[in-house]
């Protein structure tokens, strides 16, 4: 740098200094104008790349794909109760509770037959780190992933998501049905009941 | 003698109209410089409060007002009360002396621009309790770093100013201003040849007369950036290394003062450059022919339309000179400090004497001229 003239260097930072402006320039004499918020998919995604780049978020969406990977859903109907989704959540943010069903539940929309009374199923969307396991293992595919994003709440617990299929007074109905037919029909080789290893007395 | 009780009533109505005028301008500068950055890096600014968020500074402010001062109990009290408090009544008090039109006559003092540098200069005393007064490591090296940059920066301006009061002959701000347009009693001589008065406009602006003021102009622009610790010159704000710089420690008004004593110093030094080198209050248009376009533009002094012309073009003009810094500063990186004090001392200073030195010579000619001709 040291190497050129005294002048030569005045003169070099004028003109450097002049490009600069000229670089910054025709962007403020765009005067903010916003682009149009395109989806991906669109073709004119790339048109107006020149254009300011904000998003005026509640006001103005990027459009997504119906595809987008965000909360979960669960449709109730088709659940057939495996609990796979539960046991593969790597946060656990699945509980699923279920019993016996007494009476004929019918078939799902794929025709598997439901067995299972469904009282809780429970997804806490505030634990969830939206890898979409759950989503693979469904046997049903009744666990899918929604492209709505924003949900925010004020309160925590408004995070979990209630999906089960039953009311607190239907499941004790249903469980006091279940309990009736298990007395009712005793199975085989039923009698006075032995326990099965015979615990040491205690001391 | 002076009186106390005795202030003229003018002088409270030019204190009120400099308050207005700088709380107004900081409001609007600052919605300025954040809307200029956005656009140039294609953002759109602040869109929420109000239309454009217009009232986005007002919000702001209002904030800043509200908010408890906190003083940090390792700082040093007097000091860190006292030092927003000279910061700002030193920029405020320069203001007293800016004609920003023929009227009111009180601008004309004889010592106006010394006086406007002096007190701007006390605003460093300021900066240095703000620093030590807070006993913040980063608000004492930003302090250093602003004052050691403000004092260095302060002889090129003065030498650039120095050169350009030689041509002028007086620092009485309203005679310098008045000898740049058609009100000028006296002849005015483009290149020392062509007499311009009754033309005016840009044929009678100080840097278009005397074209070596042209280099003046901008060695006074770069050191007043400088002195207003903008970027790229920010070296004493450094937010990347300095946090905030010597204001770290304020908050609530006392840091609203400041801002607004940084927004304020940087409109005194674009009002500044337009009165002595663009021809202050005088409209840019010229008297050409029949069309008489700077009488058109303008109103003679003493008159309300001269009062309302003069204010218009001098504030368009120093608020375009504004224009450029916040633009400049988007557009530019900061220097180191080696760079600042290089370009500086082994760049601007010399420049500085070269037109001292240039406008010597020339009033020389000219005495020369009249004596023998």
């Amino acid at each position: 740098m040291a190497e050129e003239g005294y002048f030569k260097q005045i003169g070099k930072s004028f003109t450097s200094l002049w490009e600069g402006l000229k670089v910054t320039a025709p962007h403020f004499f765009k005067f903010g104008k916003s682009r149009q918020h395109r989806g991906i998919d669109e073709d004119e995604y790339f048109s107006d790349a020149d254009k300011a780049v904000t998003i005026q978020y509640p006001m103005e969406r990027i459009p997504l794909p119906d595809n987008g990977r965000y909360r979960l859903h669960m449709e109730g109907e088709d659940c057939i109760a495996c609990d796979k989704c539960a046991r593969i959540c790597p946060v656990d943010c699945i509980t699923i509770e279920s019993f016996k069903a007494t009476e004929d539940l019918g078939y799902t929309s794929d025709g598997s037959r439901k067995r299972l009374e469904l009282p809780v199923f429970d997804i806490d969307m505030a634990k969830c780190c939206y890898c979409g396991l759950c989503t693979t293992v469904c046997p049903t595919e009744c666990l899918t992933m929604t492209k709505v994003y924003d949900y925010s709440e004020f309160n925590r617990d408004n995070f979990i998501y209630h999906f089960g299929m039953l009311s607190p007074e239907e499941e004790a109905i249903k469980r006091a049905e279940l309990e009736k037919t298990k007395t009712a029909k005793k199975p085989l080789g039923s009698g006075p009941k032995k326990p099965l290893l015979k615990t040491k007395p205690k001391a | 003698m002076f009186q106390l009780l005795s202030i003229p009533a003018n002088w409270l109505i030019q204190a009120g109209l400099s308050l207005g005028l700088v709380a107004v301008y900081t409001l609007l500068a600052v919605y300025a410089e954040r809307k200029v950055s956005a656009f140039i890096q294609d953002r759109l600014g602040p869109m929420e409060t109000g239309p454009f968020g217009i009232f986005q500074t007002f919000a702001d402010v209002l904030k800043l007002v509200v908010k408890e001062l906190i003083v940090p109990s390792a700082a040093n009290r007097v000091m860190f009360v006292l030092a927003p408090a000279i910061i700002f009544i030193s920029v405020f008090a320069a203001f007293g002396a800016l004609p920003l039109s023929a009227e009111p006559a009180e601008t004309a003092m004889n010592v106006g621009l010394l006086y406007i540098l002096a007190v701007l200069s006390i605003d460093i005393m300021g900066l240095l309790m703000a620093g030590w007064g807070s006993n913040n490591k980063y608000a004492l090296l930003g302090s250093a770093r602003s004052v050691a940059q403000i004092i260095s920066y302060e002889v090129p301006t003065s030498l650039a100013l120095l050169s350009a009061i030689m041509m002028f002959g007086t620092l009485n701000m309203q005679e310098i201003a008045i000898d740049q347009g058609i009100y000028s009693s006296e002849k005015l001589q483009l290149l020392g040849i062509w007499d311009t008065a009754a033309i005016g406009g840009l044929t009678s602006w100080a840097i278009v007369r005397y074209p070596h003021l042209l280099i003046a102009f901008l060695v006074y622009l770069i050191a007043g950036l400088a002195e207003c610790n903008r970027a790229p010159f920010d070296l004493p704000e450094a937010e990347s290394e300095l946090v905030s710089g010597y204001h770290v420690e304020y908050g609530g008004f006392r840091f609203a003062l400041m801002m607004l004593s940084e927004y304020g110093k940087m409109l005194i030094v674009g009002i500044i450059a337009s009165i002595i080198f663009l021809g202050a209050w005088n409209t840019p248009l010229p008297n050409i022919g029949a069309a008489e376009l700077a009488t058109w533009t303008s109103g003679a002094p003493g008159t309300i339309a001269g009062t309302l012309w003069g204010s218009f073009w001098l504030l368009f003009k120093s608020l375009f000179i504004v224009f450029i810094f916040i633009w400049v500063r988007w557009a530019y990186p900061r220097i180191r400090v080696d760079q600042l004090m290089t370009l500086c001392w082994k760049y601007l200073t010399p420049a500085g004497f070269a037109l001292f030195l240039i406008s010597g010579v020339w009033k020389l000619i000219e005495v020369y001229l009249m004596l023998n001709v």
